[in-house]
């Protein structure tokens, strides 16, 4: 269970402040969806969890499963469970995708205490997940994501939460640059990582991503807070009405 | 105004002290050195790496050669292995690989005086101490035509607290390939003075590999001396984590049109190491390439130094020249000097140069960590790639896997 409560939260230099007493909490096994305008916090809210350096906390906790997570560095918290799938995943040349997988992979079975994967067991689990996603073997070949197609970034993200199999995963964005087809595996790529111990926060301006990812609640997010939690159905009301009844609720 | 003699070093009256007491030393390329001393920051080509003020003293030449390590990094290259220590040259195979002859020749080494010299003509003093000093001259011959698969792997070693100079002259008849390694291992207190020079003909392929993992107190000054023929193909790298001061100068010269020289430098330096690496590339005919990438990771106290020319003849028309040198600061105290320089003669060329100083790219990092790798081991992610930029200019494969392997367990030792 990932609890968040009256988060404060400012960039480094204190000269901005963006995220304004959040309160969110995800029991396990649940999808939540947070939708809200451009601006309003949501990739921030998931760098902090995540565990980037860039801000500053002011106040409140994020607790995962009981832990408290503000505490960790961002590899202790990704060894607890946490796996954020970036807006904009990074390239970093020079890396290959498949030292990169297998480090991490390793990193992480090591900070749980368990032992490394073999060689085969690794490239099977790969092979196989990358099938899955529609993800070609050349691409695993090449340095992390250079080159990589905006669509081809987002999957390879999901074929790292896939083989990280983390207990939250966060989704940033995911279904931007993706086109259709993709789409579609992309959420049958995380559907299939549904579990009752696993939970999921998506984050989407679009709700039709929320037909193949349906989602258990829908959170609106605006200047920096959750200002409207719902059902899946509060996603078409705000397809079809925007978000101008929440963020003037706010306002005033 | 009165000339002033300035004070000798303790360096310098060791080194006067042993040409004095030496009936071997040639004195002419004594004089040469001795007329401007060891080099300071007053010279412009010193100015980053003072040698007089870095060279507490002049060990003197050893008498006979010391002990071998019995470790060495290389034992796996499949080569033929020439061991040199101390600078003493006894015997050379005498059928070390077909195609090649090797000798040990008591010729007058090369000052910068000789005939077609790829040295400065003004005097370099470290290569005039080395013409001084050295015993005798390694002399490898590769005939016309072949391709010789093994490398020379040129071992020097300075196996204690003395000086030792070694040079060796390799001439690469037309057509014929090969691959030369020098790999340095200087003990605590030794000091390593080589020349090697490469003399290609035309449509030659030749690699020169040079290394130094010396000792952290070791001082280890190498010059490299290559003349390309035409449509002939140079590599030379260079990788470095030993010697608490390395020099690597290199001096490279086009005589044929049609050639291509591709120059690397890997260093990893830490605590209060210095590395150093001085090239000048001469364009003195038309159409011919330069691509010249060097990487310094410099932690702790360590000072990385880059100086490179690139000199374009009036006549040497469609030159193509790209040098490229990148530092990764990783403490405050950690420092990179850079003074690449252009000297463009000719106006139908394409030059350029680059130079980059910074520390690690922080979202990167951050990236990585959120996969779940510790900092030390995503920094070390990061820094072998970008090591991995400079290593892949290597063509030998077993050589660039071994030294790819060095810089990994360089970074695994820090975190
Ligand atoms: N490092 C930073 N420096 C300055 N401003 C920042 C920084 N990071 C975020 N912001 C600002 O904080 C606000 C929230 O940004 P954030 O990226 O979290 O929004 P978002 O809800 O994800 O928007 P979008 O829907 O466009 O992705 C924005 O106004 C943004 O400009
Ligand atoms: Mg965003």
């Amino acid at each position: 269970m990932l609890e968040i409560r009256n988060l404060h939260v400012a960039i480094e230099d204190g000269s901005k402040k963006i995220l304004n007493g959040l309160d969110l909490t995800i029991h396990n096994g649940e999808v939540a969806a947070i939708m809200g305008p451009n601006g309003s916090g949501k990739s921030t809210l998931s760098y902090v969890i995540a565990g980037k350096p860039d801000y500053e906390i002011l106040d409140g906790e994020i607790l995962l499963d009981g832990e408290n997570l503000l505490e960790m560095e961002a590899d202790a918290r990704a060894a607890a469970g946490v796996f954020l799938a970036f807006q904009y995943p990074l390239e970093i040349p020079g890396v290959a995708t498949m030292t990169f997988l297998k480090a991490a992979m390793n990193a992480q079975s090591r900070a749980r205490g368990e032992g490394e994967l073999k060689t085969p067991d690794f490239m099977r689990r790969v092979k196989l997940g990358a099938e899955k996603l529609g993800i070609p073997q050349e691409m695993l070949r090449r340095g992390l994501n250079v080159g990589f197609s905006g669509g081809e970034k987002k999957r390879m993200e999901i074929l790292q939460m896939a083989l990280l199999e983390p207990s939250i995963g966060i989704l940033d964005e995911t279904d931007s640059g993706l086109d259709i087809d993709a789409l579609k595996i992309v959420s049958e790529g995380v559907n299939a990582l549904r579990s009752a111990d696993r939970s999921f926060l998506v984050i989407t301006h679009y709700q039709r991503l929320l037909n193949y990812i349906v989602p258990d609640t829908v959170h609106v997010m605006s200047k920096g807070r959750i200002v409207k939690t719902g059902g899946k159905e509060l996603a078409l009301e705000l397809e079809a009405n925007g978000y101008a009844d929440y963020v003037s609720d706010v306002a005033a | 105004m009165a000339s002033v003699t300035p004070l000798k070093t303790a360096a310098e009256l060791s080194l006067l002290a042993q040409a004095e007491g030496s009936k071997s030393v040639r004195q002419n390329s004594f004089a040469r050195y001795a007329a401007k001393g060891l080099p300071h920051r007053r010279v412009e080509a010193y100015h980053y790496t003072d040698i007089r003020a870095l060279l507490k003293d002049a060990p003197a030449p050893a008498q006979k050669a010391g002990v071998a390590p019995t470790h060495f990094a290389f034992n796996e290259i499949d080569a033929c292995v020439i061991t040199l220590i101390d600078g003493q040259l006894t015997a050379v195979p005498t059928n070390p690989l077909a195609g090649v002859s090797m000798n040990i020749s008591d010729e007058v080494p090369d000052d910068g005086l000789a005939a077609r010299s790829v040295f400065p003509s003004d005097g370099d003093p470290i290569i005039a101490l080395n013409a001084a000093f050295v015993h005798r001259t390694l002399r490898i011959v590769i005939d016309a035509g072949c391709a010789i698969e093994k490398p020379v792997l040129l071992r020097c070693i300075t196996a204690g607290a003395v000086s030792a100079y070694s040079r060796v002259v390799v001439e690469v008849a037309n057509g014929a390939s090969m691959t030369l390694i020098e790999c340095h291992e200087c003990a605590s207190g030794g000091l390593t003075n080589s020349v090697v020079e490469i003399a290609a003909g035309d449509d030659v392929s030749v690699e020169h590999i040079r290394v130094n993992l010396g000792d952290e107190s070791a001082t280890v000054l190498t010059s490299f001396g290559g003349r390309i023929g035409a449509r002939s193909a140079l590599t030379s790298g260079n990788f470095v984590t030993g010697g608490a001061l390395s020099r690597h100068q290199v001096f490279l010269r086009f005589e044929g049109e049609g050639a291509t020289a591709t120059i690397s430098g890997a260093a990893l330096l830490k605590d209060r190491q210095q590395a150093d690496t001085t090239l000048v590339v001469d364009h003195s005919v038309p159409e011919c390439v330069s691509r010249e990438h060097f990487a310094h990771v410099l932690d702790g106290e360590a000072t990385g130094v880059f100086q490179g020319k690139i000199i374009v003849r009036p006549h040497a028309q469609k030159t193509d020249g790209k040098m490229m040198s990148r530092a990764v600061l990783l403490a405050d105290g950690a420092t990179m000097n850079n003074k690449p320089e252009l000297e463009i003669f000719a106006d139908d060329v394409q030059c350029g140069h680059g130079a980059t100083v910074g520390a690690l790219d922080d979202d990167l990092l951050f990236y990585l960590r959120a996969r779940g790798l510790p900092k030390p081991e995503a920094e070390a992610l990061m820094l072998q790639a970008f090591v991995g930029e400079a290593l892949e200019m290597i063509a030998h494969d077993g050589m660039r896997e071994r030294l790819e392997w060095l810089s990994e367990t360089w970074l695994k030792a820090r975190g």
